[in-house]
């Protein structure tokens, strides 16, 4: 007998690795994005340096979004979300262990791959902990953040295109201070502490107010 | 003694008022078949119960159940979609609700014996049959235990074998001082009352 939201948890982490899961969809084309920067750029070493972090940051936010639209939508289509949104265990905290699910199941692998794809880009090497380090703790915002437009998707019935529309504006601050405190650690002036700080606190907020705003925005779907 | 009480319910979707100024009392020990043509309301009526779908205007209470829980906690809602992922296997997709919705009924095995899908256990869930799906989804009612059912056509796509299992297993409930709510256009081989949905909202007769 385990918990409700251990459960859960298990079952997302499941699916997301099982044929058809989007655990590894993330990771390519993370590496696709970030592979074809340096043809398109050219072989500029010191441009692709200053750029490098920046690049690594926008492929991890675009392949974090890429499949988020289906954390709820999937579960809408088969009736699993009815019988969610009728359990005693409260629907915040069933979001909250679904998002944990997906940053487990593709925001880590982004984190892990970060470094390698760090190489592509000519980032030195004191930088690439420092990216690493910045995506361990902005992805988390981005999976929580992205629940929110996932949620409003499923309950005005439009597909993905209007989630990337509704979530990239909010995801732009952890954006900011992702790439604030990378390119901090290149090139200064500015401490790595400062942007880094605003960066937890950045996921800390989305962890306290994403479950809470995508549970009243399935509830709203309700007709 | 557990009684639903729906008092003046309103229901409307979709701008259309789909039943208005419905009143029931159901007790203890009976099963409820809800009857209609199509678009009368029978599933929005159970959706309503569940929770899934907000009432216009009127009340909905269960009295003698648990006082903390709210009404859709204590109510097993079946509907057209068997909620089951594909990639799962079906003692995976068994067992996962089960620990979801907190269990306290009969373990998972037994209940998938019960219907007769335990030799599919290992099999993922996308393979079955639609009515093997629809067994497993029964196979929920057996693993956790909760006061009120509400069946959406539980007899869709079963064979005539499985419709036997499926009401003995409704008997036991109804025995054992459960409720059942139904909605479906066949017999379902037990007593029930029948509450009927008039297309026409204003002559609905109410059972009492």
């Amino acid at each position: 007998m385990r918990s409700p939201l251990a459960a859960i948890f298990r079952r997302d982490l499941m699916l997301a690795t099982r044929i058809g899961g989007g655990a590894m969809v993330g990771v390519v084309f993370f590496l696709a994005v970030v592979t074809i920067v340096p043809f398109g750029v050219g072989p500029d070493m010191n441009l692709l340096a200053r750029i490098g972090p920046a690049i690594l940051w926008i492929g991890a936010l675009l392949a974090t979004l890429l499949g988020l639209d289906r954390i709820f939508q999937a579960d809408a289509d088969d009736g699993s979300l009815d019988i969610m949104m009728m359990a005693e265990t409260p629907l915040p905290l069933v979001i909250a262990a679904k998002a944990a699910a997906h940053w487990l199941a593709t925001g880590l692998p982004l984190v892990a791959a970060a470094p390698l794809l760090g190489l592509f880009l000519n980032v030195p090497p004191e930088a690439m902990g420092a990216v690493a380090l910045t995506l361990a703790a902005g992805t988390p915002a981005l999976s929580l953040i992205g629940a929110v437009g996932a949620a409003l998707a499923v309950s005005l019935r439009r597909g993905g295109l209007l989630m990337a529309i509704l979530v990239l504006p909010l995801t732009i601050p952890v954006l900011i201070f992702g790439v604030a405190a990378t390119t901090s650690v290149i090139v200064g002036p500015l401490p790595f502490g400062q942007p880094f700080a605003i960066l937890l606190a950045l996921s800390l907020m989305s962890l306290v107010l994403g479950p809470v705003a995508a549970a009243a925005a399935l509830r709203f779907g309700l007709e | 003694m557990l009684r639903l009480i729906a008092d003046a319910l309103t229901c409307q979707r979709g701008g259309r008022v789909v039943f208005s100024d419905l009143s029931f009392t159901v007790t203890a020990g009976e099963a409820v078949q809800v009857t209609g043509p199509n678009g009368a309301g029978k599933s929005s009526l159970l959706r309503l119960i569940a929770g899934l779908v907000r009432a216009e205007s009127g009340h909905l209470a269960l009295e003698g159940g648990d006082p903390e829980a709210r009404l859709s906690e204590q109510c097993h809602y079946c509907g057209h979609q068997d909620a089951f992922k594909g990639s799962l296997t079906v003692a995976e997709n068994l067992s996962f609700w089960t620990d979801f919705l907190g269990g306290g009924g009969i373990a998972a095995p037994d209940a998938m014996e019960r219907l007769g899908i335990g030799h599919l256990a290992d099999l993922p869930a996308g393979y079955l049959s639609a009515g093997q799906r629809r067994r497993l989804a029964l196979a929920r009612l057996l693993t956790v235990s909760r006061p009120v059912w509400l069946l959406d056509e539980p007899t869709a796509a079963l064979d005539v074998a499985s419709q036997g299992v499926l009401t003995g297993i409704m008997a036991e409930h109804v025995a054992a001082g459960g409720i059942i709510l139904a909605a479906t256009h066949g017999p379902l081989g037990l007593p029930v009352r029948d509450l009927s949905l008039a297309r026409t909202v204003a002559t609905a007769p109410v059972a009492a």
